[in-house]
């Protein structure tokens, strides 16, 4: 008897040795990829990582070509993409995050009331549409109207993007608040919308603010639906009525032009460079600002 | 004297048809303190939540009957204005987490966007909070968030923010039930004080909390008033078999 307990004992403790194996090479290849992919852009995209980059806009392909047989880094950079994508993405911002808190505010309080649910389905159903769709919507709804491609387009097709994360962070962050909080502001005498903006919001500031954070590192890179809507442009553009250029549209550009391709990795680092400062801010924000 | 508060046949229900309070009619004295016992489920915090209008956030829980502070219905006041005049203290401390000492005492006047001095502000959080007796243990730290505090400390501060607003009638759900014997101590003590100032209603668990603190008590079973009385009396004879039973521990 006990020496089958003893036995069986010690087959169990050989599988779990077994299957922590597994787990930690697993992981450890699936790293493998992760970390190709950082050293294949840093080691392509330093050579052309400089000033020029921030401060000049894409060069013609005649004078890259030129400078590509004189064996010279590329005249040019990637200025008008990354105004841009400043103004597409910050406009973007504008749009979605008032839409986003307000709708996050109504899903945290009314979970489980009949139109809330629908608002929450279709927040799902925004999440997983794909970013070409969501392009092609924006190119119907703005760039036709309108009469032509725009940073204006471009930064609705973000917006639809981003605002299921943000909607979702909102939501998530006010209901693991204690309802304690709600009362207490209400039982002051206080009105639904100070204690939203003056007890809910910020005490719930970590979460929301990361989930914001979140969303924008993740249209940064996001090209499909630009393609349809902002188009693209070879010069630096701050009118929203007018096609814009962005990092993702001219890493796509400099994937079609042989003679511009080196520039790719430079402006794939500088975009790799700015999601991962977004992402490491979103992380202090979200553990300083813990409730 | 006349009542401060008088309630005329309360009923609260959270389903139709089926009260948790049940036709309760009584009167509170001003600068009494009243203790409200019974039995888990018995309708204590439910009637006490109805004082201040806690059930409007929930839409689906009536109140029906009159609750009169002062001869004005407070089922047909402004349910903002009730709780101006009507405090709430919860079992949990609440401080809010993001504001410091200072801005929770405040937090009353803030979240009413009532503008005041800075003169008036330091004045109404040193009253507030020596009114807890929390003054002199805070009074190097008002700029640390409110979270900072023990247990005991942040009930006080809780207390000491819905003093800040200067109710008529204070109403504590179970203040001590999160807490150790000494800040329980500490805020029993605070209540007696208190009570020259305020009236004070406060639902409880603990008995013995009830016989030390209370003037007047009330017995709740299964949503009904059954008994309201002074506390000495009610715990030495009891008038109702069933308080009786409660008071000895027979059930509850």
């Amino acid at each position: 008897m006990m020496e089958s307990i003893t036995a069986s004992n010690r087959l169990r403790k050989g599988k779990d040795k077994i299957i922590y194996f597994l787990v930690c090479s697993f992981s450890f290849l699936a790293m493998i990829p992760l970390f190709l992919i950082l050293w294949d852009v840093v080691s392509k995209g330093y050579k052309n990582f400089n000033i020029r980059l921030f401060t000049e806009v894409t060069p013609s392909s005649m004078d890259a070509l030129l400078a590509n047989m004189n064996d010279e880094p590329i005249p040019g950079g990637i200025l008008n993409g990354i105004t841009g994508t400043i103004l597409i993405v910050g406009l973007a911002i504008l749009f979605s995050v008032p839409l986003g808190l307000s709708i996050g505010i109504y899903l945290a309080d009314n979970h489980g009331k009949r139109f809330a649910k629908v608002v929450s389905y279709l927040t799902d159903l925004l999440q997983g549409m794909p970013s070409i769709v969501i392009g092609i919507i924006a190119y119907a709804w703005v760039v036709k109207p309108l009469g032509g491609y725009s940073a204006l387009a471009g930064s609705v097709a973000l917006t639809i993007m981003m605002l299921p994360m943000i909607v979702r962070s909102t939501e998530e962050t006010l209901k693991m608040l204690p309802y304690a909080y709600k009362e207490a502001g209400l039982a002051l005498g206080a009105s639904y919308t100070n204690v939203v903006f003056k007890i809910l919001l910020p005490s719930g500031f970590g979460g929301i603010f990361t989930g914001i954070l979140l969303a924008i590192s993740r249209v940064m890179g996001e090209t499909a639906p630009l393609m349809l809507t902002a188009l693209g442009a070879s010069v630096v553009n701050w009118n929203v009525m007018e096609p814009t250029s962005a990092i993702p549209l001219l890493i796509w550009d400099f994937y079609n032009d042989p003679n511009l391709v080196d520039l790719i990795w430079s402006s794939s680092l500088l975009l790799l460079i700015v999601i991962f400062l977004l992402n490491w801010t979103a992380k202090i924000v979200a553990r300083k600002w813990k409730v | 004297m006349n009542p401060i508060l008088e309630l005329k046949e309360v009923s609260v229900s959270y389903t139709p048809g089926k009260n948790a309070v049940d036709k309760v009619t009584t009167e509170i004295y001003p600068n009494t303190i009243t203790a409200i016992m019974g039995p888990s489920g018995c309708g204590k915090s439910t009637l006490l939540r109805a004082i201040n209008r806690m059930h409007d956030l929930y839409p689906h829980i009536k109140t029906t009957g009159e609750i009169l502070l002062k001869d004005k219905n407070v089922l047909e006041m402004d349910a903002m204005k009730v709780r101006r005049l009507v405090g709430m203290v919860f079992q949990q401390p609440n401080p809010f987490p993001t504001m410091s000492i200072y801005d929770n005492v405040l937090a009353g006047y803030t979240l009413n966007g009532i503008r005041l001095k800075k003169r008036e502000k330091d004045e109404i959080v040193q009253h507030s909070l020596k009114s807890v007796a929390l003054w002199e243990e805070v009074k190097d730290v008002m700029t640390k968030r409110g979270s900072f505090l023990s247990g005991g400390q942040q009930q006080r501060l809780c207390i000491a923010r819905t003093l800040a607003l200067k109710p008529e009638v204070l109403l504590m759900d179970e203040p001590t039930s999160a807490l150790d014997p000494i800040s329980t101590n500490k805020i029993e003590e605070l209540l007696l004080e208190l009570k020259k100032e305020f009236t004070i209603i406060v639902v409880t668990h603990n008995m013995s909390q009830a016989a030390r603190i209370s003037d007047n008590s009330m017995f709740m079973y299964l949503g009904e008033l059954i008994e309201h009385g002074n506390t000495t009396q009610m715990f030495t004879k009891p008038k109702n078999k069933r308080t009786e039973e409660y008071l000895t521990g027979v059930f509850g």
